[in-house]
């Protein structure tokens, strides 16, 4: 059988690069109707239609109380739950990706349905239990949730990184007459460290953007999303926009430092591995 | 995206050892490993859904709550917001059916196609992530506003009649909450795609398939588990979402999530509530713990884990 012709048009090739582009476009719409909408000056409260441009959204950035309350406290319950879900985290991503023990599939199994459970069952059910143990709704039933909520992705995280380790380094280790402590802290804490940087950066992430189940258990605080929720029946004050510019500045500038951290660290690798002038 | 991946290391010429399957120890240490995360999961996840259980069996009003085994706050429930649910299941069908064909393709190509840009594709992927949920679906109920950039120009230019809206149509809702989970699908899909052996597709081609003969048998039964976790990570959320319906819908395209929602915060009908809100749990969790059980964990987990 002779082999098919290749008489494919050339520019089919360009169908899916294209529809890739448009996707991501797509997704990017409000991104950019957010930044510029940031430097737009609406006469009233509604930041629909463009008017002027001008700086005042970011001159003016605190003029709006409520909204840097809400930021505010967003930004603490973020930093609180983030240092704790990142050591429980952490610890609970170690025993699943190092050991094999009774329990694992079950342990597995909860951390599984807390993800994959929708977000109003989990603010529903908290707010069932603070109502019922009389837990006061505010800073700590807040805290208490986004821990919660956060605590297996960063384990997931620790755990993938941990899976691909090798464990001879830490038997090392122990040869060398290193007690577990120092092992832990000299050996498996360095080689877990991406994936634990990673693992609260998505935590913060998570946490300072929840909208559900934060409307669920903030009793009377407002943190940000809940604080822009409430506003937009009346129109939202351009600020709102400048805000998130600068969250989503201050986001894309972590991941390019991790990036760039990554690729420092490869070449520090390449060089002490390979001397120079060795490569072929 | 911070690591060198083995690729990089081995062709940095570090030398590649086989892991060492962990050895099945009979050792406290993973015990106490897990144990605080353990504990904290089981008091603050598991132990709410049992104080759910029991709230839903209430009778009588505020200050007056009484468990009373009152199952009928189900039947109530069921009764009353029957078409509710089902419009979230069906709205939640469409979301997920429309993210699964949109993101295919998109997920495809950066698979088999990205080449080194593969991570910027994926990071470029994940861009809405940086912007507030809330925020995003503001920002497109000002885009689509009935006086909004958009229609407000089209009107002004005479091309829409002045009644044409988006907003409180099934349309805003259905594409609203498509868009704030297509990375959500994005992403297994990738995840499965990725892990797709290049050279099965090559073996395809050496042996006269053509390209939609090796996509049918070869690519997509492969990525097949990435097409079940997408399906879950986007079907769950879309089925419980109700800011979408808040912000872009009306009334008449209210979901499950919004009467939860309200029966708990503005009505304060714990009792009811609680039925409406473990139903759906009860409901997802049947599902869920087939495809648990069926699938494993494992796809899901990455691809949620994807985003770190």
């Amino acid at each position: 059988m002779p082999p098919k012709p290749r008489s494919r048009k050339r520019w089919t090739r360009f169908i899916l690069p294209s529809y890739t582009a448009l996707f991501i476009a797509y997704l990017i719409v409000p991104i950019a109707v957010m930044i510029v909408f940031s430097f737009n000056t609406p006469p009233g409260r509604f930041n629909i239609r463009w008017e002027t441009a001008s700086l005042d959204a970011w001159r003016n950035l605190f003029d709006e109380p409520g909204l840097t309350e809400a930021l505010i406290l967003s930004l603490e319950v973020a930093f609180s739950a983030t240092i704790i879900a990142t050591v429980l985290g952490t610890f609970l991503g170690l025993a699943l990706g190092r050991y094999r023990f009774r329990g694992q599939g079950a342990m597995s199994f909860v951390m599984f349905l807390a993800i994959a459970s929708p977000e109003i069952v989990l603010g529903s059910s908290l707010l069932t239990m603070f109502v019922n143990a009389r837990i006061p709704q505010g800073f700590v039933s807040l805290l208490l949730a986004h821990v919660m909520f956060t605590v297996s992705f960063v384990a997931i995280t620790v755990r993938a990184r941990v899976s691909g380790m090798d464990g001879s380094l830490e038997e090392a280790a122990g040869d060398l007459g290193a007690d577990p402590r120092t092992t832990f802290l000299k050996v498996t804490l360095p080689l877990i460290m991406p994936g634990v940087i990673s693992g609260a950066l998505l935590a913060f992430a998570l946490s300072i953007d929840d909208f559900v189940i934060s409307n669920f258990v903030a009793g009377p605080k407002t943190p940000f999303p809940l604080w822009v929720f409430g506003a937009t029946r009346q129109g939202l004050p351009p600020q709102v926009n400048v805000m998130g510019t600068l969250l989503f500045a201050f986001g894309i500038m972590i991941v390019i430092a991790q990036v760039v951290g990554g690729r420092v660290q490869v070449r520090r690798a390449v060089r002490r591995l390979v001397p120079p002038g060795a490569s072929a | 995206m911070s690591t060198p991946t083995v690729d990089e290391l081995v062709k940095a010429g570090v030398p590649v050892f086989e892991r060492r399957k962990p050895r099945l120890r009979r050792t406290a240490t993973p015990y106490g490993l897990m144990a605080p995360a353990a504990l904290y999961l089981a008091l603050f996840f598991l132990v709410p859904i049992g104080y759910m259980l029991y709230t839903s069996l209430w009778s009588g009003f505020l200050g007056d709550f009484r468990f009373t085994w009152n199952f009928g706050n189900y039947s109530f429930g069921i009764e009353q917001y029957g078409d509710i649910y089902l419009r979230s299941l069906w709205y939640a069908s469409i979301v997920t059916l429309l993210a699964l064909v949109l993101a295919y393709p998109v997920a495809y190509w950066i698979a088999f196609y990205g080449g080194k840009r593969k991570s910027m594709y994926l990071f470029l992927l994940l861009l809405p992530f940086f912007v507030s949920f809330i925020i995003r679906t503001v920002q497109w109920q000002f885009l689509l506003a009935d006086n909004g950039i958009i229609l407000g120009t089209l009107k002004d230019l005479g091309v829409l009649r002045n009644d044409f809206r988006v907003l409180a149509t099934t349309t805003a809702v259905v594409s609203g909450i498509t868009y704030n989970f297509l990375p959500f699908t994005a992403l297994p899909l990738y995840v499965s795609l990725e892990r797709i052996d290049k050279h099965l597709v090559e073996a395809g081609k050496d042996l006269y398939a053509s390209r939609v003969t090796t996509f049918r048998k070869v690519v997509w039964p492969l990525s097949l588990p990435g097409v079940f976790a997408a399906f879950l990570l986007t079907f769950v959320p879309a089925v419980g979402d109700y800011v979408n319906a808040e912000i872009l819908g009306g009334p008449g395209n209210f979901m499950i999530g919004n009467v939860i929602q309200d029966q708990f915060l503005t009505n304060f009908n714990y009792p009811v509530a609680a039925a409406l809100s473990f139903t759906l749990m009860a409901a997802l969790l049947v599902g869920g713990s087939i495809y648990a059980k069926v699938l494993g964990t494992e796809d899901v987990t990455t691809g949620a884990a994807v985003r770190a």
